[in-house]
């Protein structure tokens, strides 16, 4: 059991909708579990990852927050993967990027229908927004991208698989979707 | 303003070929092309309002929006700011009170970079609303400024602002002596139209304009096509940084230039010529239309043209701020009236070009060449030069020299010749032939000005050990960035891919993996751009690059990637708006614990072992 | 005796007259390509269709096939090339996939598909662009369009009215339409134009059929496009 490949995932600026589609492969979970053992990922309870093989990131970059944990998977992955479209391109999230940062916030927090108290959130605890969202490849180098939103299960269970088995990486064509 | 554009629009036929024409007095005019006018163009050419706005739009000097008065533009090649273009254009930008890109609020002034006006020898250069401005300077400033906003018309601004000079320093078979006017014609029609292709053949002479296809085939080429029309197109575009011999060459040696077009038109058999001046060199335009005028008068063009039944005149068209239209397929969309858009080949110029009619395009130097070969033979032309060049080849040469300017060679000439020449000590490298060319090193002074050499269309910009390769790069880069024509996936966005990266690069965000990112994307633009813009690009970054490695290499961190972009000032408005400044609120360019080292990457397959 | 070239090593026939493009397809040898289609006159723009010719690459929509040529399609290095130049696509402009109509009928992302492109490999540049949703029936997504003119040669050479053109030089190309206001409501173009329809991407949208076929059952979600496109465009081709 010492040889498990250690496999670690988060969401940055995403919807945890690859998440969700990851726990889909369903029954093959128990197959995975026996070959792989989960360091910091939202299914677990660690909040570092610490040398992992095999990181997942979902989302893209949007604050100094996304920042800093991408850069901890970085350092702490021999294997980083962009999985999904907003960590591939920025995802829905970037559409946001040709609105200026200013604007977003004040309609947001100032001047947007419904808003109570007008104020900008400053507290030294809250993550500051970068003025676009960017994919994780700009921040860090990726090596392995899995398109979709989300990828599907299968696409998740070919990748693990094919990685765990020695094999290089590919997807098909019917796994290859970027919707 | 309905009746002035009526009146131009009959002055040029109710013809869209004339499109560009037009457009250039209503920008001349109005500072931009009002809507009302794009409303009235598209019913008197008879053509779709689109039409007329997709040619404005891609044209330097023309605006959808108000341009000041005084449309200032100042030129941004390299040369200029070897000679300290940057800090003039600041001064400028701060004494006038406007923005770079930008109209002073009162609507008098614009100011803005343009690309190479052909001035290098005489730079820092611009145009103030379409005429060469030279030499410029904090004096020569002052008084712009004062010019303006005292609103003196251009015509009553010292005549030294304007002064381009020609810089003759070495002359040659070519421009030893001046030709008498017709000379070349009567000696033609003498030895006979088709013993005179039969010369030029002899003579071995090849395009000057970049390309080198041999003069005589491309002529006889299109001799033989079977149409009844055939056109004579002088490409004077000359947009390529670093090239002004075309300029000098229009401004002092014009008769001879327009007698090659004239024995060409003889030989093909064409009735219609013209010239195509870039937008930069309004300034001959007049002097130009002139001694055209003198020529129809000496009978030297128009009908019967030396009594010998030849019909032949030349037109004059102006560009009006595209680099591209030098491309002769872009150059012939152009005097079409249309974006100049180069054209999938086949077919070439030579089977349909203008109109669809079989055309010849040569460039400046090429006509003026045949002009001489007409009157003195062929061997006297192929006696000189080197195997596979015959010749002598006109340089523009510029940069760090004590005298940049005009020099004529025989090809074969070393570059070490040229640089004595000249007056160029301590020398790094050179750029041969414009952006496009190829940057020589030091190591490389023996090389030869040849076809099978350095082939040149005479841009030829000298740096001194003072200066910095990467600068060069840069500028270049952004250059054919801002000259592709959009076309072609690969170079409209190559292009800016290009700018992006060497921008990366330069300002010292390059890791390791950019370098081979960079010379993957140099050869993705090169092999599979439409036209010589974008398959050319790639060079000063090519050429650079293999003769400078570590240049690039110094500029990138040992780290396996950094951001292309800046990180915590991505953080700014953030910063800003939330009123924060404490650490939480910035960001390391790079991780601080540092990033995994280039040598773990790509990480292993054999995971968990 | 009829005249031949190869590609990738199979004879091919020809006729005097046909673009090395034709004469694939024709042969049920597909090239990709975004900016053609074979009722419209060439354009050669996108350069997806690039084939070597003896050695040089040629644009296959537009290059003349002639007696004896040697064309490579189907090599490593052109398809590693096509999916760079796909992405390059992909980057200029705003393809938020999950969000776009077309997606799963969309030939730029069917073509990305054929040539496995999993990701976008340069950095994304998320140009500002507008969408004209003026008029009743058609719509215009600038963020989608890659200038392949089909919708301006269509408009043009079918529909006899001039509604799309392409405007701008560089990466600042993008498409205007013919009217005062620039906006689409204000131009003669028609639901039932052909320009309408034809464009690759999710570009020109007409308004209200876009999830008629839920994803998952669209056009490419189980044929690739080079079948797809021998199907319709050539479906003649190896008779
Ligand atoms: C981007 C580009 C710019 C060019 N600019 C010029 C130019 O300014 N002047 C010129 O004579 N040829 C220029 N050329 C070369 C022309 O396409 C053409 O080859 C030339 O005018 C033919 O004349 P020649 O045979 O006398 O050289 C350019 C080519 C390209 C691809
Ligand atoms: S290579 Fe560049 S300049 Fe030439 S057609 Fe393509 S986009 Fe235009
Ligand atoms: S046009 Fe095609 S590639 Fe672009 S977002 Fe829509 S489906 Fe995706
Ligand atoms: S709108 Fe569509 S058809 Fe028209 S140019 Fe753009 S991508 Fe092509
Ligand atoms: S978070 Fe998975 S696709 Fe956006
Ligand atoms: S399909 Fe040939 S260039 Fe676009």
């Amino acid at each position: 059991m010492a040889n498990k490949i250690r496999v670690a995932t988060t969401s940055l600026a995403g919807c945890f909708g690859c998440h969700m589609s990851f726990l889909d492969i369903d029954e093959r979970m128990l197959q995975l579990a026996e070959v792989v053992e989960f360091d910091r990922s939202p299914i677990t309870d660690i909040e570092h990852c610490t040398n992992c093989d095999i990181g997942l990131i979902e989302g893209g970059v949007c604050n100094s927050e996304n920042v800093h944990v991408l850069r901890e998977f970085r350092n702490n992955c021999k294997i980083l993967v962009a999985v999904g479209a907003c960590a591939i391109n920025g995802g829905l999230p970037a559409m946001r990027n040709h609105i200026p940062l200013e604007e977003c916030l004040n309609e947001a927090y100032l001047d947007g229908i419904g808003v109570e108290n007008p104020k900008i959130p400053s507290d030294i605890e809250l993550p500051l927004l970068l003025d676009q969202v960017h994919p994780i490849h700009e921040i860090v180098k990726i090596d392995y991208y899995l398109p979709g939103c989300p990828p599907s299960a299968d696409v998740f269970w070919k990748f693990l698989t094919d990685l765990i088995e020695g094999r290089e990486p590919s997807l098909p064509y019917e796994l290859v979707h970027y919707d | 303003m309905r009746q002035f554009i009526h009146g131009i629009a009959e002055n040029n036929h109710y013809q869209a070929t004339h499109l560009l024409q037009i457009l250039r007095q209503i920008q001349s005019r109005y500072h931009y092309i009002p809507e009302a006018a794009i409303e009235q163009l598209s019913g008197l050419l008879s053509i779709p309002r689109t039409q007329i706005i997709s040619v404005i739009e891609f044209y330097s000097f023309f605006h959808l929006t108000p341009r000041g008065r005084y449309e200032l533009l100042i030129s941004d090649s390299i040369t200029d700011h070897m000679l300290g273009k940057k800090d003039l254009l600041d001064y400028l930008a701060k004494k006038l009170a406007v923005a770079v890109g930008a109209v002073r609020e009162d609507g008098l002034v614009s100011l803005e970079n343009t690309s190479c006006t052909g001035m290098c020898d005489q730079g820092p250069a611009g145009l103030v609303n379409g005429y060469a401005l030279t030499r410029l300077d904090r004096s020569s400033i002052d008084k712009i400024v004062e010019l303006v906003n005292q609103q003196k018309p251009l015509d009553e601004w010292p005549k030294e602002l304007f002064l381009v000079n020609d810089n003759i320093y070495k002359s040659g078979l070519l421009l030893d002596r001046q030709m008498e006017q017709g000379a070349a014609l009567k000696s033609a029609f003498k030895r006979g139209v088709k013993a005179t292709l039969a010369e030029v053949d002899k003579s071995g002479l090849r395009g000057r304009g970049g390309a080198g296809f041999k003069t005589a085939t491309k002529w006889q080429f299109c001799s033989e096509e079977q149409q009844s029309v055939r056109y004579v197109v002088c490409n004077a575009d000359e947009g390529e940084p670093g090239t002004f011999k075309d300029r000098v060459l229009l401004n002092s040696y014009a008769d001879q230039v327009f007698e090659g077009m004239t024995v060409c038109a003889a030989i093909i058999g064409a009735k219609q010529g013209f010239l195509y001046l870039r937008g930069e060199y309004l300034h001959l335009y007049d002097k130009l239309q002139s001694i055209l005028n003198q020529r129809r008068q000496n009978g030297l063009l128009g009908t019967n043209i030396l009594d010998q039944g030849l019909d032949f005149d030349i037109e004059i068209c102006l560009g009006a701020g595209a680099y591209i239209c030098g491309e002769e397929s872009a150059l012939i969309e152009s005097l079409e009236g249309k974006a100049g858009i180069p054209r999938n080949r086949p077919p070439y110029p030579v089977t349909q070009g203008y109109l669809g009619k079989p055309t010849v395009v040569n460039n400046v130097e090429t006509f003026l060449a045949a002009a001489s070969i007409a009157v003195n033979g062929g061997d006297w032309f192929a006696d000189i030069g080197t195997e596979k060049s015959k010749g002598t080849k006109i340089l523009s040469i510029s940069g760090d020299c004590a005298r940049p300017g005009i020099y004529e060679y025989p090809f074969g000439t070393t570059i070490q010749t040229v640089l004595n020449d000249c007056g160029a000590d301590d020398v790094l490298g050179v750029q041969v032939g414009g952006p496009s060319g190829t940057f020589i090193s030091n190591q490389e002074f023996d090389r030869k000005l040849a076809f099978e050499d350095l082939a040149t269309g005479g841009s030829f910009i000298i740096f001194n050990s003072s200066r910095n390769i990467l600068d060069m790069v840069h500028n270049f880069t952004h250059f054919f960035a801002h000259e592709s024509c959009g076309f072609c996936t690969p170079c409209r966005v190559g292009t800016s891919l290009l700018q992006k990266q060497i921008d990366k690069i330069v300002e010292g965000h390059g890791s390791a993996g950019d370098v081979v990112a960079l010379e993957e994307l140099c050869q993705l633009v090169k092999n599979y751009s439409h036209c010589g813009l974008g398959q050319t690009a790639a060079n000063p970054i090519i050429t650079t690059l293999e003769r400078y490695p570590d240049l690039y290499q110094n500029r990138l961190k040992e780290i396996s990637y950094e951001p292309g972009f800046d990180l915590d000032g991505a953080l700014t408005t953030a910063r800003r708006m939330a009123n924060r400044d404490d650490a939480g609120a910035h960001l390391a360019q790079t991780d601080a614990f540092g990033s995994r080292p280039v040598a773990s990457l790509p990480p292993s397959l054999a995971v968990g072992e | 005796m009829s005249k031949t070239i190869t590609i990738d090593g199979k004879v091919i026939p020809f006729e005097e007259g046909q673009t090395i493009m034709d004469a694939a397809m024709a042969a049920g040898v597909y090239i990709p390509h975004l900016c053609h289609q074979p009722e419209f006159t060439p354009h050669g723009s996108c350069k997806l269709c690039t084939v070597k010719v003896n050695g040089r690459n040629c644009s296959a929509c537009t290059f003349p096939a002639a007696d004896g040529q040697d064309v490579l399609n189907h090599t490593e290095e052109l398809i590693e090339d096509r999916k760079k130049i796909t992405q390059m696509l992909f980057v200029e402009g705003n393809h938020f996939c999950p969000s776009c109509e077309k997606t799963g009928n969309c030939q730029l992302q069917a073509v990305a598909y054929h040539l496995n492109m999993l990701d976008n490999h340069f950095p994304l540049f998320y140009p500002d662009r507008e969408v004209d949703a003026s008029h009743d029936e058609v719509m215009v997504d600038h963020n989608r369009c890659i200038f392949c003119t089909l919708c301006v040669r269509a408009s043009h050479e079918k529909d006899g009215k001039d509604v799309f053109a392409i405007s701008g030089r560089g990466i600042h190309k993008h498409l205007i339409v013919n009217a005062e206001s620039g906006l689409l409501k204000d131009t003669d173009v028609a639901a039932t134009d052909q320009a309408a329809h034809i464009c690759p991407t999710g570009a020109i949208l007409i308004k209200r059929t876009g999830y008629q076929v839920p994803i998952g059952q669209r056009i490419y979600d189980h044929q690739q496009i080079d079948q797809v496109s021998l199907a319709t465009e050539h479906p003649k081709h190896g008779e």
